[in-house]
């Protein structure tokens, strides 16, 4: 358990330093996942409570398409997205390949799915209970969704971290898109597979720990928050 | 478009309502003038939530119309309101609640809080007015299901089985909350499994049983002298379904 030790120790010693690279590292990290979270939020609460609440031809095939996306393989997104923003690609002319930009698009192809699916879900729930009542006092599906979606809120944040967790931890999509490129796109889970490669396992071990580190307090903050409001409404 | 100065008399005409191939609510005729309440009595079963859906346009007749005779071309779902067995809370405010109701019927702000601040003061609610709709108790939280079905002013309101789960006092402040409403104007239709309660608050009394109506009558009539053997076997409060066991077959259900 040397390299562990020695880890610990690299990890410590970089956070201490408060070392230039980590802190790029991990704000860029920070900076991809969320802004890939944010805007599969945007996307994916209002498409989920959609399809939990209007009744349409097609409505069980797209759950059953939603629940399968859940599980995108990161590094077939990342080629997909790849091949669509290449030179030679459709999309190739913004010149988005190797930059910030292609991982946030990458990540909010992964994490759409994932929170879409789980706010159906909640939804449906929700509605089963309020359907009598807000029908009583006029509200059909179209009123009822920004209704629902607020009244369901503390079980939507946790629809909205299990995103963060695939988007934080993913490492095929956003390497593949962002090439991994010191002081451009570099992120942690790139810069752990890279220092595994090169055979440095203890900064490897050092950066997954803060990595660890990071999602837990994020993971944490989110549930305190949530915590204190869900006491106040019962 | 004038608001119609009555939307009343409700008139069902041969009403069914089937669900997973059973009639629920069998060749229902029967209308609805203004000024009374009705409560409607029956056993488990009968259909009475059914019937009063059917009656708010919750759910749609199979078989048969709901009407609205005095509505004209006015949409009859604005003036009515209907209080659900389980209260309804959304997660926001007391006072947020009765304002949700308020302005989905478009009413303007000031309006809003002047009726909102009215009907929760009526209600009892009042110093309530800031908290957590969903930490209320039980019987506060049916209170405030009032109040928001208050604050829309229906010409008829609908109440299925308001007091179910609610111990004797949240019961008699509920009742106290119902005749206010209807001393106001406003029709009263309410379904209960309480025969005193029935007795308190009816002044007409329809019998449900099996998804039909056996009975209809003013209320002292209806405690005192039913016509249907099974509404004086209901009054008496016998168990109806040992009365159809023994008998097997009674002549006012014909099997279908």
């Amino acid at each position: 358990m040397d390299d562990f030790s020695t880890a610990i120790w690299a990890a410590i010693s970089m956070v201490i330093e408060l070392d230039p690279d980590l802190t790029e590292i991990v704000g860029l990290s920070l900076q991809v996942s969320m802004g890939a979270v944010l805007i599969a939020a945007i996307i994916g609460l209002p498409l989920g409570a959609a399809v939990a609440l209007f009744r349409f031809p097609g409505r069980s095939g797209i759950i059953v398409l939603l629940n399968a996306l859940m599980g995108l393989p990161p590094v077939v997104v990342g080629l997909i997205v790849y091949l669509l923003i290449s030179r030679a690609g459709p999309f190739g002319v913004f010149g988005l390949l190797f930059t910030p930009a292609a991982m946030i698009t990458a990540q909010v192809v992964l994490v759409t799915p994932i929170i879409a699916a789980l706010t159906r879900q909640v939804i449906e729930d929700l509605w089963i209970e309020y359907e009598d009542q807000l029908r009583s006092l006029g509200a059909g599906p179209t009123t009822a969704l920004p209704t629902l979606l607020w009244d369901g809120r503390f079980a939507l944040i946790t629809a909205v971290l299990a995103g963060f967790g695939r988007a934080s931890a993913e490492v095929g999509a956003v390497m593949i898109v962002g090439g991994n490129i010191d002081h451009v796109t570099r992120v942690m889970t790139t810069a752990i597979a890279l220092e595994v490669s090169k055979g440095d396992l203890s900064l490897a071990l050092g950066l997954g720990l803060i990595l660890l580190t990071l999602s837990t307090a994020v993971n944490g903050a989110v549930y305190l928050i949530k915590d204190m409001a869900e006491r106040r409404h019962a | 478009m004038t608001p119609p100065t009555t939307i009343l008399p409700l008139a069902l005409e041969e009403v069914s309502f089937e669900a997973g191939g059973k009639r629920l609510i069998k060749d229902m005729n029967c209308t609805f003038d203004g000024g009374m309440r009705t409560v409607i009595v029956g056993p488990n079963g009968a259909g009475k939530s059914l019937f009063l859906r059917l009656c708010h346009g919750l759910l749609e007749p199979t078989n048969g119309n709901v009407r609205w005779q005095g509505a004209g071309n006015s949409d009859p779902r604005r003036h009515q309101a209907m209080v659900f067995q389980r209260p309804v809370m959304l997660r926001r405010s007391v006072a947020a609640n009765v304002d949700y109701a308020l302005k989905l019927r478009g009413i303007q702000k000031a309006e809003r809080v002047r009726l909102t601040d009215e009907s929760l003061g009526r209600a009892g609610l009042g110093r309530l007015r800031n908290h957590p709709a969903r930490v209320l108790s039980f019987g506060e939280q049916q209170k405030l299901a009032l109040a928001r079905a208050w604050a829309l002013r229906p010409q008829v309101l609908f109440l299925d089985e308001p007091t179910a789960s609610l111990d004797p006092a949240a019961t008699h402040s509920v009742e106290e909350i119902i005749q206010a409403i209807h001393e106001q104007g406003t029709r009263i239709i309410m379904t209960t499994h309480d025969l005193g309660q029935a007795k308190r608050i009816a002044d007409e009394v329809i019998f449900l049983h099996r998804g039909r109506m056996l009975e209809r009558a003013p209320a002292e009539k209806f405690f005192t002298e039913p016509e249907n053997d099974l509404a004086q076997a209901f009054v008496r409060g016998e168990l109806l379904w040992w009365r159809l066991g023994k008998d097997n077959v009674t002549p006012q259900i014909p099997n279908e």
